[in-house]
């Protein structure tokens, strides 16, 4: 682990002005040390002596304590701009942190696993108090109060400099050696270590398992057994790590033995006197302490750092889809040509080679069972999955002239449009801005309050829609009634959960908040899930009114009624899965069609739809 | 273990260590003779200095010499031996420990634990009680040395000035007592204050995640990354308001021990002066309280890993104080030989003990060589009956019994000797496959075991190990897919070989295609026992020689997948639904 990590500098700005304050603070605490240490030898010298009394070395003892006072003042500064510097630093860590994990989208950390990002940014960098409070001022002092007190030192005594001067670099020296010397011996153990840690969890969330099986209460005698192994070789480790410690204890004392008793028999000799030694004999041990106090806070600070590294393994992820600068193509056809997903580390395809054609004006439905990559195919659209074959393609709407673009395409995909451009160069955010996208359990939400109206939900799609705009989408996905007739109307509030609305009405909400956009593109994932037969005639209405508009409509569809308005249907995934799924299993449609002729058919409607640009 | 079992909050933790008391002892013991020698060593060195001062002959230091480098020596050798017996009596302790919160959680589990059953949530339960290993490494033992330094330094300043004893010694308590209570205090209140603030940032930060494709889709990113600014610059600037507090501790440590130091002198000086104290001790005077304090100055930090330790503590005793969902009969019955048969009247059961009843008058039965579905929306009680079954949970009224003896009458274990579960969540433990099947049954050779996985269809993927039954599975059963993990865990509990078979939603994770195939392989493997299958999918059920209908607690229907067909209702609508999904 690197004491300071050089990102930690990057994300964390303010760590740079800390760090600059830290050394400033550390060469004044440097001065302060060995102030007090001429100012304490100088008073026992005077009076021992027999030269001074109370009274005389009274203003010696004032000068003492206010250098004592101004220690602890400097340290106050210190810790406290440390833990300053520590609530800015996390806060610039989180927004960082939050902004690119958001842009990485849900195939991402932030669909992976919520749940850790939030704990690592929220109560993980909290460990950097810790880091920053206590670490790496210490860290800083460690080099500039050896130096400083060598120096001093040096000017007093050579003898007792070069002793000191010996054993300092002596004590990296040890810890490296030994640390090398004991590596190999440490990695071996270390795994089984990890294993033997792991242990008990295993067993305690595995209890419900073997108390079904009989097998529980025999298991604590196997926690004892493995308690012991694990103690052992942790045991077997630390022996060898503590050396480390022990060799930086062992320096640290025998200089100081060694400088007190060879200056001790010059002094009888007469070649240094008394306060010379003496002030030597205090300064030696504080070159030292800042040096065994790194040690001591090291594993605090491992914590802190610890959570920073995991924080930036997820600033250093990609993008599944770069996105570029060209911007989409107004009123576009979207080509998907083979386009089939494996997620990394899986076996099976969550989408396999589907192609289809969207034409402005038109509505596709997507039809398959169950895990078939439906919803896939939608993030593929939205860029939020990049494709693991094939590619998907923007061309500019030629109005009539769409069908014979298509028709083109399927005869020879080497006849490409000149103006088409693929997806992953396009400006994802202006794309995106361009598409109205009901998922299949939307998350009702606004950017500035956790629990937004329903008038506010609405407005995500488009944040300066009047009121008058945000009825009329209500109206047109079929729920404005239903939600008027609430206690508090439009005004109803969304909790988290979204208790307020039922199922029905929060799937239409989200409808409209994707028409309250004019979306060129519609993409919806079961609009009419949990829907009785009259709302759903009313959310058919509405994608027949997009169409008629002249919006490309994608809908995922396991309901008959969607299917009969559809231009164009899309068995997606149609291949034969190579799990070999049974047989039989998935009634076939009338209407289910190869992918080749549902682009044909495409192409059909495109004539008929064309009229409307 | 009783004692660990019937105390609560660091008491428990420390009851846990009290076995280890001697070698704590002896830890401690080394460490103050670390921590002695330490000040020994300043103290002495003064001594010398100071004697060398006055020129006698070398000869006359040469005690002091030996000594000064005695204890350079003892100081780090003592530091050493005394981490390695402080960490193993630690490490003995957390073992005990873990021994004891295991054979409480084997009480309580599953029910009483399914509050806990999230991976996180268990993980922090397993580290609270790692955690205990912090109470006698870094609070009891760097205070016991402190401590006893504490009473030697004072014993020895009083020896040499009565006054000095005095001064020293209320420096020392302060630094013993007083400031790591102000320190903790200090740091307690900023994390009240800093709480609730950071409780709010965490629920945006948790709330943008969530809806992080909708954000993205909606291109609202900005703006919600913004609101979350908004809101940890509050956090922010409260956390700076408190760092003053919080940098308190060094500072006010630096303060005392300058206190100790200058006090000491004050004393020290009109001694030598008035000749009362022989002058070679003055530098003793001023060297020994300020390396004493250096011993001690780090117990502020023993404070705040107290305050750690006594939070881990609390949320253990949340878990570990709950009440047992079903505790064994004083007396249980012994186990009918040959029970096969369930039979339930008027059942009422709760989930949670302090919540409605989740079962309101259930009648159920399955005999021997019966097939059963019991099926509902989520909600209905299937998991509480389920449990009931299991003897995981009381029931309040009615009866359960086994081959006519009430389950309630009858030790949990002997019950689950003829009844066994599968759930959507049965755990595959961090080992060998073979390890993992032999659970079932300990004494079956790899003959057996290849048999049985040929059974529940994993003959094939089998094959496809590098190691067959020597294949490590990985922590929870990491590198199995969804199907072949409910299929291991058949197959183990079919080596187990209970006349019952419980299958609690065991296809609920898996995509529809998996769990369709996964079902059809259930029932076939568990032909001819008496199996309950419980679900709210209805596919692959039509076969059953029984199926109840649960809803809000109560059997609103049992019959025939036919007969249910065609008197309507949810079952009925259920079925139609899931028909039509399926295109």
């Amino acid at each position: 682990m690197r004491p300071l990590d050089p990102r930690l500098l990057r994300y964390a700005r303010s760590t740079r002005g800390f760090l600059i304050l830290a050394v400033g603070l550390g060469a004044v605490i440097a001065a302060l040390v060995i102030l007090q240490a001429r100012l304490l030898s100088s008073v026992i010298v005077e009076v021992a002596q027999g030269r001074a009394d109370l009274a005389s070395v009274g203003a010696a003892l004032l000068a003492l304590a206010g250098v004592i006072a101004a220690r602890a003042l400097v340290s106050w500064i210190a810790e406290a701009a440390a833990y300053r510097t520590s609530a800015r630093a996390k806060e610039e860590l989180r927004d960082a942190t939050l902004a690119h994990v958001l842009a990485l989208g849900p195939a991402g950390p932030a669909g992976r696993d919520p749940g850790a990002i939030a704990t690592v940014i929220t109560r993980g960098v909290d460990a950097l108090d810790a880091y920053y409070a206590r670490y790496l001022p210490q860290l800083i002092l460690a080099v500039i109060v050896p130096v400083a007190v060598l120096l001093t030192v040096a000017g007093q005594d050579i003898l007792s400099a070069v002793i000191i001067a010996v054993t300092l670099p002596l004590i990296p020296v040890f810890m490296i050696l030994i640390g090398l010397y004991t590596r190999a011996r440490v990695d071996r153990q270390w795994e089984t270590l990890s294993r033997l840690s792991g242990h008990f969890l295993d067993l305690v969330a595995g209890l419900p398992t073997l108390k079904i099986l009989g097998r529980a209460r025999l298991q604590a005698q196997a926690i004892r057994a493995i308690g012991e192994r694990y103690r052992t070789t942790t045991m077997g480790v630390l022996r060898i790590t503590f050396l480390s410690s022990f060799a930086l204890e062992l320096l640290a004392s025998l200089s100081v033995a060694l400088v007190a008793v060879t200056i001790g028999v010059r002094l009888v000799e007469g070649q240094v006197d008394f306060s010379t030694a003496l002030f030597v004999l205090v300064l030696a041990p504080e070159a030292y302490l800042p040096i065994r106090l790194v040690g001591q806070h090291f594993h605090a600070a491992a914590e802190g750092l610890g959570a920073a590294q995991q924080v930036f393994e997820y600033l250093d992820e990609t993008p599944p889809v770069p996105g570029g600068a060209v911007p989409p193509p107004a009123g576009c056809v979207v080509f998907v040509e083979d386009v089939g997903v494996t997620y990394a580390g899986r076996s099976l395809p969550a989408l396999l080679p589907s192609s289809l054609a969207v034409l402005p004006g038109s509505i596709v439905a997507l039809v398959g069972p169950s895990g078939c990559g439906k919803s896939t195919l939608l993030s593929v659209l939205l860029g939020f999955v990049a494709p693991s074959c094939g590619r998907v393609r923007l061309a500019p709407s030629h109005g009539a002239g769409d069908l014979e673009a298509v028709d083109l395409e399927i005869g020879d995909p080497a006849a490409v449009d000149p103006a088409a451009v693929d997806l992953g160069a396009v400006d994802l955010r202006a794309w995106r801005a361009t598409i109205g996208w009901v998922p299949q359990s939307p998350m009702l939400l606004s950017p500035d309050t956790p629990a937004p109206t329903v008038v506010e939900a609405v407005r995500l799609g488009d944040p300066r829609a009047d009121l008058e705009t945000v009825r009329r989408a209500l109206s047109d996905a079929g729920v404005l009634e239903e939600i008027e007739a609430l206690p508090r109307g439009l005004d109803t509030v969304l909790a988290e959960d979204g208790a307020g609305l039922s199922a029905g009405q929060r799937r239409r909400v989200a409808l409209a908040r994707a028409l309250v956009r004019q979306p060129a593109i519609l993409l919806l994932d079961e609009p009419t899930a949990a829907l009785d037969g009259a709302t759903e005639g009313a959310v058919i209405e509405c994608l027949l009114r997009e169409r008629a508009r002249g919006a490309a409509v994608v809908v995922v569809a396991h309901r008959p009624a969607i299917v009969e308005i559809a231009d164009t249907v899309v068995r997606v995934g149609a291949q034969p899965a190579a799990t070999g799924a049974p047989a039989g299993q998935e009634p076939t449609s009338d209407r289910e069609l190869t992918t080749a002729e549902s682009l044909a058919q495409a192409a059909t409607r495109g004539t008929l739809t064309g009229s409307d640009f | 273990m009783a004692r660990v079992a019937s105390r609560s909050g660091v008491r428990r933790l420390w009851a846990a260590m009290r076995p280890e008391r001697g070698r704590l002892a002896f830890a401690a013991l080394l460490g103050f003779i670390a921590a002695a020698s330490t000040v020994a060593l300043m103290g002495t060195s003064g001594w010398l200095i100071s004697r060398a001062a006055e020129m006698p002959p070398v000869l006359a230091l040469s005690v002091a010499a030996v000594l000064v480098r005695a204890f350079a020596l003892s100081r780090s050798f003592f530091r050493y031996v005394e981490r390695i017996v402080g960490h193993d009596a630690a490490f003995r302790g957390l073992t005990g420990l873990r021994v004891a919160v295991y054979e409480r959680l084997d009480v309580l589990a599953p029910v009483g634990l399914a509050r806990f059953s999230r991976g996180d949530l268990l993980a922090r339960l397993v580290a609270d009680v790692d955690a205990a290993m912090d109470l006698p490494l870094r609070v009891v033992l760097p205070w016991a040395q402190a401590a006893l330094v504490s009473v030697g330094t004072v014993v020895f300043m009083a020896w040499l000035i009565p006054g000095a004893g005095a001064v020293v010694g209320l420096a020392l308590l302060a630094g013993l007592v007083a400031v790591p209570w102000v320190v903790a205090r200090i740091a307690a209140r900023a994390e009240a204050r800093i709480a609730p603030m950071r409780g709010q940032v965490s629920g945006a930060v948790v709330a943008d995640l969530d809806g992080c494709a909708e954000l993205l889709a909606f291109g609202a990113v900005d703006a919600s990354v913004a609101h979350v600014r908004t809101l940890d610059r509050e956090l922010t600037a409260v956390a700076r308001r408190e760092a003053a507090g919080l940098g308190l501790g060094v500072g006010v440590s630096v303060l005392v021990q300058g206190a100790a130091v200058i006090g000491s002198l004050l004393v020290a000086i009109p001694a030598v002066t008035s000749g009362r104290l022989a002058p070679v001790w003055l530098a003793v005077a001023a060297l020994v309280p300020l390396a004493a304090y250096d011993v001690i100055a780090s117990l502020p930090n023993s404070a705040l890993a107290y305050q750690r330790v006594r939070a881990a503590a609390g949320r253990l005793d949340d878990v570990l104080d709950a009440q047992p969902p079903v505790e064994d009969p004083p007396r249980p019955r012994p186990l009918p030989e040959r029970a096969a048969t369930l039979e339930c009247r008027d059942l009422v059961a709760r989930w949670d003990p302090s919540g409605p009843p989740t079962l309101r008058g259930v009648g159920f039965a399955v005999g021997p060589g019966e097939r059963v579905a019991v099926v509902g929306p989520s909600g209905s009680g299937k998991s509480t009956l389920a449990a009931v079954l299991l003897a995981f949970l009381s029931y309040d009224d009615g009866v359960a019994e086994l081959e006519g003896v009430p389950i309630s009458e009858l030790a949990g274990d002997d019950v689950r000797r003829r009844v066994c579960l599968l759930t959507q969540s049965a755990h595959v433990f961090d080992t060998t496959l073979r390890d993992n099947l032999r659970l079932g049954k300990p004494d079956a050779d790899d003959g057996e075991l290849v048999a049985i996985l040929d059974r529940v269809r994993l003959g094939g993927w089998l094959a496809s190990l590098p190691d067959g039954l020597g294949t490590e599975l990985g922590p929870r059963g990491s590198t199995l897919s969804g199907g072949e993990r409910q299929r291991l865990a058949l197959a183990r509990l079919l080596l187990a070989d209970r006349p019952v078979v419980v299958l609690d939603e065991p296809t609920e994770h898996l995509d529809p295609l998996t769990a369709d195939a996964v079902t059809a392989d259930l029932l076939q493997a568990t032909e001819g026992r008496a199996t309950v299958y419980i679900t709210h999918r209805l596919s692959g059920i039509e076969r059953v020689d029984r199926i109840y209908v649960l809803d809000a607690g109560r059997v609103q229907a049992v019959g025939t997948h036919e007969a249910l067909l065609s008197r309507g209702g949810w079952y009925a609508d259920r079925w139609q639904e899931e028909r039509d999904r399926v295109s």
